[in-house]
């Protein structure tokens, strides 16, 4: 067993035939000319073994220019495979994904700092007191390890997801960059039976968040068949660097054949052209760099193809997911991965509200159904995050999880048949021979079915707004709901095998 | 037995299955027999109307109004048990008349002149049926003079009109001018309805309720029952 995914039958692409190939041929270009600049020493030399033409720039022995013809690309994708599985603690929450199939699932993200709390006081009307309301009012702190458990409790619940990248930055006085990594896996991992991909902090921690997911899936030979966690790296820098440190992330992670997202993020207008045409050429050509070095590490390493394109906020020069562009990049980055054959690692729903509301329904939404209706396989989208990542709240999490149920449902294909259709011409002539000339008698027997949508979730009973209050129930009723813990004889061991996790993550312990 | 009877009809009413070809909700249920099945067998062993009225029919739509109320039923599952008691109100109605039982009482209803709209009407007309109401639909489109010639002859004790648009709903006050002007008006009751009228047009008109929906006129009628 699997998780179903959403299959696209007939995804929304933006470019033509050909405009695809101008950008795949732009990106061979660029590989060639300029090419990379790369800071990472390992990566120019296993490079260079495979054709690439190295330059050390400056004569500093820590920068070097990478020039990468087509042809070592083109070679090095032939080892990507087409088709990616990602485990799960809980085997029914498998996904497998082809980079061929449109058909997406759902995954949660980012590493947010700021955990928003929610609270409901109630205001009362200055000339009439007797008229009270309760308003919102969401309270920013920085995000714990608790928080994380308990978002990763609430995502275990969310029908929707289907898996979980650990959204919250975990910043409690006793983390340290050292402990982290094994903190963040186990909080997560215990709390979630879903796949999990994370980054890492510091290398040096690779070992230990191994051998954490060797011990639950039951071996090393069993996390290959099984591989319940998986890793994002950002290794180039835009434009077109490759960077010291997640390089090597990637390289060593790349070694263990786990499966690794290979993520770029450039933004248009400030680290890639402010055109379309460029940020496209520019992302694919980072994206496939990424992939040819991890192919030439290791060859059938499971990569996503990562694209994580933003348009920049021309007031900030922050990163802008409201803006109408990012969905397009998105759009346009999905049908190049198909283009490849890989699968596809695209980003929908981060918005740019700060809060809970209006803006954030229209912006995450806006994105949510184009990106979706793109069909990529594995869909970052934001779970509750606000803020451009920055911020991540529950609440929205509990929204967001609602509305993909409505975007499910509208990418359902057509049910247009012989058989459909002679069942309906039947009842047309029925009730065209009736006075009344309803057919609500035909309404029952697909009632509940699950073949008709819902009203809205969270719509209240009267004329008031009441979709936060409603949203905020169910999160209690979420939160209140028992987790299938990681069991004690395992959870003893990887206490006893990899050091430092927080003795108060351990759920055995606590109960004594 | 006759106990079964009644409990099954009762059953079946709340499921909203007329015949046994009918689903209901429980979908086990499927190829027994259905609230008119049920009728058949229950006047066979002479069951009295009554107890298949009151501990039957009425006692299983009480228990589809609760389940409306409560969210759990839908609009067409409260159609559906209408229908089937509407049904078995029609299987009734000659052995009610032969032992001199009467029925709540007729209820005539008419979308008014120049209007065509009759979802509406159709439903509070499947719905009284079902709340056990002798209903007269007398259609779309009817002529004030067709209505008062119908309440003269047929001589309901309710009227319901229904209209929905604007330039239509003056044409409900024609109608109940022509019953004055017949001498009619006091003998019938007139609710109306429809997406153009209200509670205050309602009282304008010299109307006797505005209903909202089809569940107010239920209310409204089984309220002038008690009065009666
Ligand atoms: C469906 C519909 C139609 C359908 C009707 C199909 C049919 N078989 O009835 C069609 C497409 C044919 C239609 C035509 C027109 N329509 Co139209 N229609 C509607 C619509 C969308 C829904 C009505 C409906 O069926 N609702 C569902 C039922 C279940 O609800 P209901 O009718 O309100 O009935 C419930 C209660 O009101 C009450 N009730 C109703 N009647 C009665 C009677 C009694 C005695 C009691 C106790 C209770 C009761 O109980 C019912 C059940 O709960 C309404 C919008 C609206 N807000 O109502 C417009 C609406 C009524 N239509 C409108 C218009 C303008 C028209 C047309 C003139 C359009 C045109 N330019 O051609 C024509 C009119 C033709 C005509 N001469 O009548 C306008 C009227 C505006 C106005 N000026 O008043 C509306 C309000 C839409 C709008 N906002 O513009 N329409």
């Amino acid at each position: 067993m699997a998780r179903q995914g959403i299959l696209v039958d007939r995804p929304y692409e933006r470019l033509t035939g050909e405009q695809v190939q101008l950008i795949h041929q732009s990106s061979m270009d660029i590989l060639r000319d300029p090419g990379l600049i790369s800071f990472n020493k390992e990566a120019v030399e296993v490079l260079d073994g495979h054709g690439a033409v190295i330059e050390s720039v400056a004569g500093d022995h820590r920068s070097w220019k990478v020039s990468l013809p087509e042809q070592v690309v083109v070679e090095a994708l032939k080892s990507a495979p087409r088709t990616v599985k990602l485990g799960a603690r809980n085997p029914d929450n498998t996904v497998v994904m082809h980079g061929d199939e449109p058909k997406v699932y759902l995954i949660t993200g980012s590493e947010t700092n700021i955990w928003l709390d929610v609270d409901f006081p109630t205001y009362v009307h200055k000339s009439d007191p007797a008229r009270e309301i309760k308003v919102p009012e969401f309270k920013p702190r920085r995000g714990t390890v608790e928080d994380l458990c308990q978002s990763a409790r609430v995502c275990e619940h969310l029908e929707m997801v289907d898996g979980f990248i650990r959204n919250v930055n975990i910043q409690d006085r006793d983390i340290t960059e050292q402990n982290k990594d094994v903190n963040k896996y186990f909080a997560s991992l215990n709390n979630n039976t879903k796949h999990f991909m994370s980054g890492l902090t510091s290398l040096d921690q690779l070992d230990n968040v191994v051998r954490m997911a060797e011990l639950i899936a039951g071996g090393e030979k069993a996390l290959e068949d099984n591989p319940i966690i998986s890793f994002i790296t950002c290794l180039v820098k835009s434009p077109l660097q490759l960077v010291q440190d997640t390089t090597d992330t990637f390289i060593a992670v790349c070694r263990r054949g786990l499966p690794v997202a290979v993520s770029s993020s450039p933004q248009a207008g400030t680290t890639a052209p402010i055109k379309e045409a460029g940020i496209m050429a520019q992302i694919n050509a980072e994206v496939l760099a990424g992939i040819t070095l991890g192919q030439l590490v290791k060859p059938g390493t499971p990569v996503l193809y990562g694209s994580v394109p933003v348009r920049a906020r021309m007031d900030t020069l922050n990163d802008s997911y409201g803006a109408i562009e990012t969905s397009q990049y998105n759009i346009d980055c999905v049908q190049m991965a198909r283009f490849y054959g890989i699968p596809n690692y695209s980003t929908s729903g981060v918005c740019d509200s700060k809060i809970p509301g209006q803006q954030s329904s229209v912006e995450r939404l806006f994105s949510d159904i184009v990106v979706a209706m793109a069909g990529p396989q594995y869909l970052h989208c934001a779970f509750g995050l606000l803020d451009c990542n920055s911020v991540f709240c529950l609440l929205q999490a509990v929204l967001d999880d609602a509305h993909f149920r409505m975007i499910e449902f509208l990418l359902r294909q057509p049910r247009i048949d012989q058989a459909e259709m002679e069942v309906v011409l039947k009842q047309i002539r029925t009730v065209a021979a009736t006075p009344q000339k309803l057919y609500i008698n035909y309404i029952r027997p697909v009632l509940r079915s699950g073949e008709l949508s819902g009203i809205y979730p969270f719509e209240g009973s009267g004329e008031a707004d009441q979709v936060f209050e409603l949203a905020h129930e169910r999160m209690q009723e979420l939160l209140a709901m028992p987790v299938e813990h990681i069991d004690r004889e395992t959870t003893a061991r990887i206490f006893e095998e990899v050091p430092g996790i927080l003795p108060r993550l351990n759920v055995y312990e606590r109960e004594n | 037995m006759s106990k079964d009877t009644i409990a099954a009809i009762k059953e079946n009413v709340i499921q909203g299955r007329k015949t046994q070809e009918d689903v209901g909700i429980d979908d086990t249920l499927a190829g027994t027999p259905g609230v008119m099945e049920l009728m058949e067998q229950a006047l066979e062993d002479n069951i009295s109307p009554q107890s298949i009225i009151t501990e039957g029919l009425t006692a299983g739509m009480e228990v589809v109004g609760e389940k409306f109320s409560s969210k759990e039923y839908f609009i067409p599952d409260m159609l559906a048990s209408a229908e089937a008691v509407g049904a078995a109100m029609d299987v009734l109605k000659p052995v009610l008349e032969k032992a001199k039982v009467e029925t709540k009482g007729r209820f005539a209803i008419a979308t008014v002149k120049g209007d065509i709209h009759d979802i509406g009407k159709n439903i509070v007309a499947i719905l009284l049926k079902g709340a056990g109401y002798e209903v007269h639909d007398l259609g779309i489109d009817v002529p004030a003079e067709k209505i008062v010639e119908f309440v003269r002859e047929e001589k309901p004790g309710y009227l319901g009109l229904s209209a929905l648009l604007t330039t239509t709903m003056t044409e409900m006050g024609v109608v109940i001018g022509a019953l004055k002007e017949s001498s009619l008006r006091n003998s019938v009751k007139v609710l109306i309805g429809g997406a153009a009228v209200s509670d205050e047009f309602a009282r304008e008109i010299g109307a006797d309720a505005y209903c909202a929906d089809a569940f107010s006129a239920v209310r409204a009628l089984d309220s002038y029952q008690k009065a009666s």
